[in-house]
């Protein structure tokens, strides 16, 4: 009864959604895309990034490039707040998803991260748990009491979406670690997608990767951006440039000097004809 | 990724999951409170034991219920988990806890002068002053047995220990190297008993039947203790970076000088904490002393002839045999524990100030 | 070469014969020391067999009581197993509940100094614990929880029978027991769960798992085969623990399941403490043969416990 009532919420929320142009207003209601006002996050008294504010718009792709430890990867771990996983971390300003405030007062970072999946850097399935276990891990969580073949179809499903299945299909009870790097990433990816997040993060998913899988993930990440809103932080100019509709630039002025995004726009003027002399010399790989 | 719509998967919450105010978990820890003081009283049994087991219980049930009625099943099994963890840690520092307690408190009152410089062989006179309840026999030859015991195993335990652990680290390889490795692992689970009867049944064949001396004490608590010592050098050396030896090597300096000059004052601090933890493991050691050292009631120093008391041993008899009056002897043996768990202590805050004074500059 | 004053040259050949003697002499050194540790163990094993032999075959109208050794040894074997396995059921789940607090929960600025008040745990000598465990817990015990747990539970064989009114009954020394070697478990798990690699645990919480939902999902499985040789050696150690056992417990002949009682089943090790100093003759190396029993034991116990370690942690990595 529970799952009727929750079908209909997310049926008519994503006909609502499909209703909307792309190019939607990030505020308006029931879109998947998220607005960041004046972000400073800190670590203690440290602080790491200043004065983030950015649109972030639904189904597409946003990259994020910059020097290392310009905060890029900080800024990406706040928008699920996964960066509270480190004593003594917090924010000032607002993230917004659908309007919601994702630092609001009564808001659970647990709930949170259902809504915001997250990719990381490398590849980490549940050693302990097979193929087919990793992929409903987060369902697992909400509804204990799944049947069998709901599940079965939720993992053919997301391993489908992840370009995956027709490679693991016959080996589901097998370990997850038993796979290549590049299918473990696709797990990961399948495996973050079957709650049916909105958004997915991903940290420089294929900076582990040799180049044929790297191909794989990108390839995926185009057809995802047809259901999920992407945030990706890549180290790869030319990833960035093929992958994303949007690329945001961070830059640091030294260190112990907070993170700061410099500018963001499409990607394709990002790399033509960009605002900042920084960001031109960054992606002429005169720094960085 | 098309059938997004038939998502049979978890209920989209909204970010504003309900969430227990601050106010409402201060109300349950309150009401606990309140219910482990009042329950037990109104039953007729207000002892400390039942306030914080009630208060516990209580605690942990109306975390589940506020948060089941306040917030969701996940929620609610987090934070009784939180709960249940929390309370266990309480639960198990309480015996820490009344153990230190009642062994100051029991401890005191004949921590005194004659405790401290006295022996068992007491007087007639001594006796007569116990009977009328003064302050009579004292630890000293139990001090030394102890000092004596403990330096013989320590003069065993360490070299052979170090030397097994540099073997193990820097040359050992193959067959031997593995038997070894198994054998320390296997020794360091040898019953303390156990290393009493070997060693008692060792220096029979050599004093004969029935002696008890310091040295056969000694040797039982160094199969215990070269275990320990080994473990954790080898682990201390096994953390020295390669590159170290490398450099010295590149230097032309031989092995065993960079064993000597380049490994071991690097891994120094590590090596002398671990000995001072393996000291105080076996210091407190009673059951081999008991069958191997056996107790005397003057003070010994010839490790080769005749028994030897340590300071549990005392303690263990003094409980078991406390002469005339009881109080007497039990007074002594919470003395003599208190001194135990005193040197151990102290031995344990060496290891920690050893660990942060000798850590060379730079590692780690 | 030719260029090589002959000085320097015999210089340089002086050295590295000095150092070959060294290294020879040290290694030579280094290895006997690693010889000598599998002489001693045989000899552990041999001077038991030696002196115990008799304990075991000889005869038995001149030792006390004229069981022969497997009726001698049988009643303590089951108290030794008795009493350490009831430490083991007190102290493995607080042990790991004690590991988790210490390693998931606890803040981190303090968690270091947590895991060390339970390290002192260990460090207190157990004859210590024997007086305390007699002259405070159990009095405590026997005045509350025995008589409770008899009159609601005496349906049980374990809670039935005429309960020891001064607590010296083998639950009390199954308690001390476990307050003792719960430090060791929690040790080691301690350590296992501070190892759980950082992306399983972040993986687990990005799908939106709680903070026990992550260690359901991703500590607990990783750290499942350190928590069970953890809780072996925990059990080896309790297996052999003596004076806390030999303190408390009040002796009798046979075999008893009831544990709130005056009569259980003395364990080896703390019957070869309370009779060994008086013992003489052949009783002695029965009390010898005892500890040989003990010994196989424990043994058992730990050589299981590093098979689980070792065959665990190797799965973890792959």
């Amino acid at each position: 009864m529970m799952l009727d009532r929750e079908i209909t919420m997310r049926g008519s929320s994503v006909t609502d959604e499909s209703t909307l142009p792309g190019d939607a207003r990030p505020t308006s209601g029931a879109n998947r895309g998220i607005s960041v006002f004046d972000l400073n996050i800190y670590y203690g008294d440290f602080l790491a990034v200043a004065d983030v504010s950015m649109e972030i718009e639904a189904r597409s792709i946003t990259a994020l490039i910059g020097p290392s430890g310009c905060g890029k990867s900080t800024f990406l771990r706040s928008l699920n707040r996964m960066h509270e996983v480190i004593d003594g971390a917090r924010v000032e300003g607002s993230v917004r998803l659908d309007g919601e405030d994702l630092y609001g007062s009564g808001v659970d970072p647990v709930a949170v991260r259902r809504r915001v999946g997250m990719v990381f850097q490398r590849p980490n399935p549940f050693p302990t748990m097979s193929i087919y276990d990793n992929v409903v891990a987060g369902i697992r969580l909400n509804s204990a009491k799944l049947r069998r073949a709901e599940t079965d179809e939720i993992v053919e499903r997301s391993l489908r979406g992840a370009n995956l299945w027709e490679e693991v299909k016959d080996r589901l009870d097998q370990p997850g670690s038993g796979l290549s790097g590049g299918q473990q990433q696709r797990l990961c990816i399948a495996r973050a997608t079957a709650v049916e997040p909105d958004v997915l993060l991903m940290d420089e998913p294929c900076s582990a990767l040799d180049p044929i899988s790297t191909l794989a993930i990108e390839q995926l990440m185009l057809e995802l951006k047809e259901n999920f809103t992407i945030v990706i932080v890549t180290h790869n100019m030319q990833q960035a440039a093929r992958v994303s509709d949007r690329t945001g630039f961070f830059n640091i002025a030294g260190t112990g000097k907070p993170g700061r995004l410099i500018e963001i726009d499409d990607t394709k003027r990002m790399f033509s004809n960009p605002t900042e002399q920084a960001t031109q010399d960054y992606v002429t790989g005169r720094f960085g | 990724m098309t059938s997004v719509m038939n998502d049979v998967t978890a209920p989209t919450v909204g970010l504003d999951a309900r969430r227990m105010s601050r106010a409402a978990e201060g109300a349950i820890a309150a009401v606990s409170l309140l219910l482990g003081i009042s329950i037990p009283n109104l039953l007729g049994n207000g002892k400390w034991g039942w306030i914080l087991i009630v208060a516990a219980l209580s605690y942990v049930s109306l975390t589940y219920v506020g948060s089941r009625v306040l917030e969701d099943r996940r929620q609610a099994t987090d934070r009784v988990m939180r709960a249940t963890l929390t309370v266990a840690f309480v639960l198990v520092m309480l015996p820490l806890l009344s153990v230190t307690w009642t062994v100051i408190r029991e401890g005191v009152s004949r921590f005194d002068g004659t405790f401290l410089g006295g022996t068992m062989r007491l007087t007639p006179e001594d006796l007569l002053a116990q009977r009328e309840g003064f302050a009579a026999g004292g630890a000293f030859h139990a001090m030394v047995g102890t000092l004596i015991i403990t330096g013989l195993a320590a003069a065993i335990a360490i070299p052979l220990g170090l030397l097994t652990a540099v073997y193990l680290v820097e040359y050992g390889r193959g067959r031997l190297a593995r038997a070894i490795t198994t054998m320390v692992d296997v020794m360091t689970g040898i019953p303390s008993i156990v290393a009493g009867l070997f060693a008692y049944a060792l220096f029979v064949i050599i004093f004969g039947p029935g002696s008890r001396t310091g040295i056969a004490g000694g040797v039982a608590l160094s199969v215990l203790m070269t275990p320990v010592v080994v473990r954790s050098a080898e682990e201390m050396l096994r953390l020295v970076p390669n590159e170290l030896r490398e450099a010295s090597y590149a230097l032309g300096v031989p092995k065993w000088r960079t064993i000597l000059k380049v490994v071991i004052p690097t891994a120094v601090a590590g090596i002398l904490t671990g000995i001072t933890l393996a000291v105080a493991r076996v210091i407190g050691e009673t059951a081999p002393l008991l069958i191997a050292a056996g107790l005397a009631q003057e003070t010994n120093v010839n490790p080769f002839d005749g028994r030897m008391t340590s300071l549990p041993v005392f303690t263990y008899y003094q409980y078991v045999q406390p002469g005339i009056p009881t109080e007497a002897g039990v007074e002594r043996a919470w003395a003599a524990a208190l001194m135990l768990v005193l040197i151990v202590a102290a031995l344990f805050v060496l290891a920690r100030v050893l660990a942060n004074v000798l850590k060379p500059k730079g590692l780690r | 070469m030719t260029l090589l004053s002959p000085q320097s040259a015999s210089v340089t050949a002086q050295t590295a014969s000095r150092g070959r003697l060294g290294d020879r002499v040290f290694s030579g050194l280094s290895r006997a020391a690693g010889i000598n540790i599998l002489i001693i163990l045989a000899g552990v094993a041999a001077f038991l067999v030696v002196e115990g032999r008799a304990g075991i075959f000889g005869d038995t109208e001149e030792m006390s009581g004229s069981d022969n050794f497997l009726q001698y040894v049988g009643p303590l074997v089951f108290g030794t197993v008795y009493a350490s396995f009831l430490a083991l059921l007190i102290a493995a789940p607080l042990g790991v509940a004690v590991a988790l607090f210490i390693s998931h929960y606890a803040p981190k600025r303090v968690s270091q100094t947590l895991g060390y008040l339970v390290d002192l745990l260990a460090a207190i000598p157990s004859v210590v614990f024997g007086i305390w465990g007699i002259t405070v817990l159990a009095p405590i015990l026997s005045g509350n929880l025995y008589p409770w747990l008899n009159e609601n539970l005496d349906f049980l064989p374990f809670f039935s029978g005429t309960i020891s009114t001064s607590g010296r009954s083998m639950l009390t020394a199954g308690i001390v027991l476990a307050v003792m070697i719960l430090p060791v478990i929690t040790a080691i798990s301690r350590e296992v769960f501070l190892q759980t690699p950082r992306l399983h645990e972040e993986a687990s919480l990005a799908l939106g798992a709680t903070k026990w939902e992550m260690i359901r999902q991703a500590v607990l499985p990783y750290g499942r085969s350190g928590v069970i040789s953890g809780c072996m050696l925990g059990l080896g150690r309790a297996l052999g623990e003596t004076m806390a056992v030999a303190i408390i417990l009040s002796p009798s002949d046979g075999y008893f399941w009831s544990v709130l009682t005056n009569q259980n089943s003395n364990t080896i090790a703390s019957n070869v403490a309370l009779k060994f100093p008086e013992a003489y003759g052949l009783d002695v190396n029965r009390l010898i043969a005892t500890g040989l029993v003990l010994f196989g034991i424990t043994f058992l116990v730990n050589a299981l416990a590093r098979r689980v370690a070792n065959a665990g942690f190797s799965g973890a990595d792959g």
